[in-house]
C-alpha cells in the first residue's frame, strides 16, 4: 500500500541472525479511540519483548482512509494483520491478552 | 395504485415510507418500508431473502431516484451480480452508473485470532464510505447473522450490531437487513429481531403436496396499517411480485356499459343488451353442455368488435379449443393470428394455485385485455383446496374488476347439483349463465338459462339451444304439459301445432269462401230485385203521367168554352181574369 500514511516504526537490524526476516504487523484503527490505544501499547510491549528489532508496525487509520477497510476485509476494530511472515494471520481485538495475541501470531517458535 | 398512495397520505405526515418497487408489497405495506429506518426480512435458506434486498435497491436506483449500497455477507459480487441476471437486474451497470454500491464482506475463521475487546467500527466506516459514495439513500445488509459465526465474542457482536442498526437509523438510510430463519418459533437465529422495532417481514417457502408456494407476511408495521395475511409471492424473470390481494376496499368503478355475449337471442335473454361491461360471469354446467361453445361466442364478438381477449385453457390445449370451436364455425384462429386473442394454457397442477394466480395477474397487466375466459376454474381444485381456490378467484374476481375487464369462468359442475356451484363462487360472480343437459323421451338435449344477473332484466325461461354450424342457436320456448319441450319433443310439438294452423287455415278458407257465395247470391236477388221495381216503377210513372195530361185538357177545354160564351167584356175580362189568377 503505497499511498497509505503510515506511521512505521523501523528497527535498525543490526544483530542480523541467520532468519532476517522482518515482522510486517499492520494494525487498524479508528480514530485515537482507548481500544486503538491500549492496542498499539500491547503490541508494542509484545514486540519489545519477543521481536526487538526484527519488526515494523503500520498503523492504518481507517478513518483516514476507509477504502482499505474494504480492501483488507476489515471489520472489526482494531484488527491486527501479520503480513510478513507468511502466511496471513488476523488478530481482532484490543490485544490485551499477551497468551492469546502470542498463539495467535504463532509467535513461540521465535526465541 | 394513485388512489392508494392518496389514501396512505395523511399517515405519512407521521411516517414518511420509501416504496420498494416490489409488485403487490407497497399495496399491502401502503406504500413501502419505512424511510430512514431499518426493516428486517426473515425467511428460511431459499426463501428469496436476497433477491428481496436486491431488487429493494435496483427498484430504487433506476424507479425512485434512490441509490442503494448492498452489503453482502455471504454472497460474492461476482455470484451475486450473475444470480440477479436472470432477473432482468444489471448490477454492473448500475455500479458503473454509480447507482449502487456493491461490498462483499467475507471473513475467514480459520485465519481470525481474538484477544481482547474489539467493536464493528471497521463495517461502519465501510458502509459510510460506499453510502457517500454513491449518495445512497437505501442499504441493504444481507445477512449480516453471518457475523455471529465468524466473529468472536457473540456478547460484544450483538451490542455492535444493535449499535449498528441504531446508527444506520440516525443517518436516516432506509435498510433491509436479512436474516435467516431456520426455526418456525424465532424469526432469526440470533433474536437480532429485538434491535428491529419498525418492520418485520417474513418470507416462507413451503412445500405442500408436493407444490411449492412462496409467501410473505408483514410481521409488524409500527405506526402504519398492513395488511396482515399472507400473501403469496412469485419470483420469475421480473423480480418479486407479491399478489395484490383482495384489495382491501370494494371501491371499483361500475359500468353501464354492456357488451354482446356475441348470440343474439342470449343477448335478449339479458334485456337486450349482454352482460355489463367489467362484470364477472359464471357458466357452469356438467361436461358437454357448450360451456366453452357459449365462451367462444362471447370471444368471437368481442375481437369482431376490436377488443383484446385473454384466455386461460386449464384443460384443453389452445389448437383443441381452435378445432373444436371451428366445428361450430366460430374462427378463433384468425383473431390468435392477428393479435387479438391470446391463449394461455397450462396445468395448474404444474405450479401452485398462488403461481397460476400471479401468471394470471402478469398476463393480464401485460396484455391488457378487456375480456378474459378462464376455462375452467374447476381444474384448480386439483392443486389446492376450496378455501384457497375461492380466496384465490376473490382475488382475481377483484383484480379484474379494478382493471374494468369482463371476465367468463366456466366451471363444470357434478351432475345433480348443479346450482351448488364448486367453490362456492356463485356470490362472486355478478352472472351466472347455467348450462345443463335435459333428459326427455331418450335423449339429451342442451338447454341454458339465466340463473341471476345482477342490475338487470333478464329473462326467467329455460332455453333450449343447439350447437349448429353456425354456432350456437337459441330456440324457441316450447312448453308442453310437462314442463318445457326440447329435442324430439319439441320438434312434435311444433309438428303438432303446424298441423293445427294449417287445419284452421283450411277451415277459415272455407268460411271464407261460404261468406262470398252468400254475398254473390244475395247480391245476384238485389239485381233481380232492383229489375222488377224498376219495371213496376215505369208503369206506374207511366200512369201518372197519362192522368195528369188528362186533367190539363180538361180545364183547357173549360178555358176555351168560356172564350167562345164571351160572358164578359174583353177589358174586365184581362183585369179581372188578372186580379183572379194573382188571388189564386
Amino acid at each position: 500500500m503505497p499511498t497509505t500514511k503510515t506511521k512505521t516504526r523501523a528497527r535498525p537490524r543490526k544483530p542480523a541472525p541467520r532468519k532476517p526476516v522482518i515482522w510486517n504487523l499492520r494494525l487498524y484503527v479508528a480514530g485515537q479511540t482507548p481500544k486503538s490505544i491500549r492496542a498499539l501499547a500491547n503490541l508494542k510491549a509484545l514486540c519489545e519483548e519477543h521481536l526487538k528489532g526484527r519488526y515494523q508496525i503500520e498503523v492504518i487509520d481507517l478513518r483516514e482512509h476507509p477504502q482499505l477497510a474494504r480492501g483488507d476485509q476489515i471489520v472489526a476494530i482494531p484488527t491486527l494483520v501479520r503480513r510478513l511472515p507468511r502466511p496471513l494471520r488476523t488478530i481482532i481485538g484490543d490485544l490485551s491478552d499477551s497468551v492469546q495475541l502470542l498463539v495467535g501470531l504463532d509467535l513461540r517458535k521465535v526465541d | 395504485m394513485a388512489q392508494k398512495k392518496k389514501a396512505s397520505r395523511p399517515s405519512s405526515k407521521t411516517l414518511p415510507k420509501a416504496p420498494t418497487g416490489i409488485q403487490g408489497l407497497d399495496e399491502i405495506t401502503g406504500g413501502g418500508l419505512p424511510r430512514g429506518r431499518p426493516t428486517l426480512v426473515s425467511g428460511g435458506a431459499g426463501s428469496g431473502k436476497t433477491l428481496f434486498g436486491l431488487e429493494f435497491l435496483v427498484r430504487g436506483a433506476t424507479q425512485y431516484g434512490e441509490p442503494g449500497v448492498f452489503v453482502s455477507f455471504e454472497e460474492s459480487i461476482p455470484d451475486l451480480t450473475r444470480n440477479v441476471a436472470s432477473l432482468g437486474f444489471d448490477l454492473d451497470r448500475l455500479v458503473a452508473d454509480k447507482k449502487l454500491f456493491v461490498d462483499h464482506v467475507s471473513i475467514m475463521r480459520s485465519e481470525l485470532g481474538e484477544t481482547g475487546e474489539y467493536d464493528l467500527e471497521g463495517l461502519f466506516i465501510r458502509i459510510a464510505d460506499a453510502v457517500q459514495r454513491v449518495g445512497a439513500q437505501r442499504v441493504v445488509l444481507d445477512t449480516i447473522e453471518t457475523l455471529f459465526g465468524n466473529l468472536p465474542n457473540p456478547v460484544i457482536l450483538r451490542a455492535e450490531i444493535h449499535r449498528l442498526f441504531n446508527w444506520l437509523k440516525q443517518k436516516g438510510l432506509t435498510t433491509v437487513i436479512t436474516a435467516e430463519r431456520d426455526r418456525p418459533d424465532k424469526l432469526t437465529r440470533h433474536s437480532i429481531e429485538e434491535f428491529v422495532s419498525d418492520c418485520v417481514i417474513v418470507l416462507d417457502h413451503r412445500i405442500r403436496e408436493e407444490i411449492s408456494t412462496r409467501r410473505l407476511r408483514v410481521v409488524k408495521y409500527r405506526g402504519s396499517t398492513h395488511g396482515t395475511n399472507e400473501y403469496p409471492f412469485l419470483i420469475d424473470e421480473q423480480g418479486i411480485s407479491v399478489l395484490p390481494i383482495s384489495s382491501l376496499s370494494l371501491d371499483h368503478a361500475a359500468s353501464a356499459a354492456r357488451v354482446s355475449t356475441g348470440i343474439d337471442r342470449l343477448d335478449g335473454m339479458m334485456g337486450g343488451k349482454g352482460f355489463y361491461q367489467g362484470s364477472s360471469i359464471l357458466l357452469s354446467g356438467t361436461s358437454g353442455t357448450g360451456k366453452t361453445s357459449v365462451a367462444a361466442h362471447f370471444v368471437d364478438a368481442a375481437c369482431r368488435r376490436g377488443e383484446r381477449c385473454l384466455y386461460f385453457a386449464f384443460e384443453e390445449s389452445p389448437r383443441q379449443v381452435v378445432r373444436n370451436m371451428r366445428s361450430i364455425g366460430i374462427d378463433l384462429d384468425q383473431w390468435v393470428r392477428k393479435g387479438p386473442l391470446q391463449f394461455h394454457a397450462a396445468r395448474p397442477t404444474y405450479g401452485g394455485i398462488e403461481e397460476v394466480l400471479l401468471v394470471t395477474h402478469k398476463h393480464i397487466s401485460s396484455f391488457q385485455p378487456s375480456i378474459v375466459v378462464v376455462d375452467p376454474i374447476t381444474n384448480l381444485l386439483m392443486v389446492s383446496t376450496q378455501n384457497e381456490v375461492r380466496s384465490m378467484l376473490t382475488r382475481l374476481v377483484d383484480f379484474l374488476k379494478t382493471q374494468g375487464i369482463t371476465a367468463i369462468f366456466t366451471s363444470l359442475t357434478a351432475a345433480g347439483e348443479l346450482e351448488a356451484s364448486e367453490a362456492d363462487v356463485s356470490s362472486l360472480m355478478d352472472t351466472w349463465l347455467l348450462l345443463k343437459n335435459i333428459e326427455v323421451g331418450g335423449e339429451r338435449n342442451r338447454a341454458l338459462y339465466v340463473l341471476k344477473s345482477r342490475g338487470m332484466e333478464h329473462s326467467n325461461q329455460i332455453r333450449e339451444f343447439v350447437l349448429t354450424d353456425d354456432g350456437l342457436r337459441l330456440l324457441d320456448v316450447y312448453l308442453g304439459p310437462e314442463g318445457v319441450l326440447t329435442g324430439s319433443a319439441r320438434v312434435s310439438q311444433e309438428m303438432r301445432e303446424k298441423a293445427v294452423v294449417t287445419f284452421r287455415r283450411q277451415e277459415q278458407e272455407t268460411h271464407r269462401r261460404e261468406l262470398e257465395r252468400k254475398r254473390r247470391i244475395f247480391e245476384a236477388r238485389m239485381v233481380m230485385l232492383r229489375a222488377e221495381f224498376e219495371a213496376e216503377e215505369e208503369i206506374l210513372q207511366q200512369t201518372i203521367s197519362e192522368s195528369e195530361l188528362l186533367g190539363e185538357e180538361v180545364v183547357q177545354d173549360r178555358v176555351q168554352m168560356v172564350l167562345s160564351r164571351k160572358a164578359d167584356s174583353s177589358a174586365y175580362k184581362r183585369d179581372g181574369r188578372a186580379k183572379g189568377g194573382r188571388r189564386r
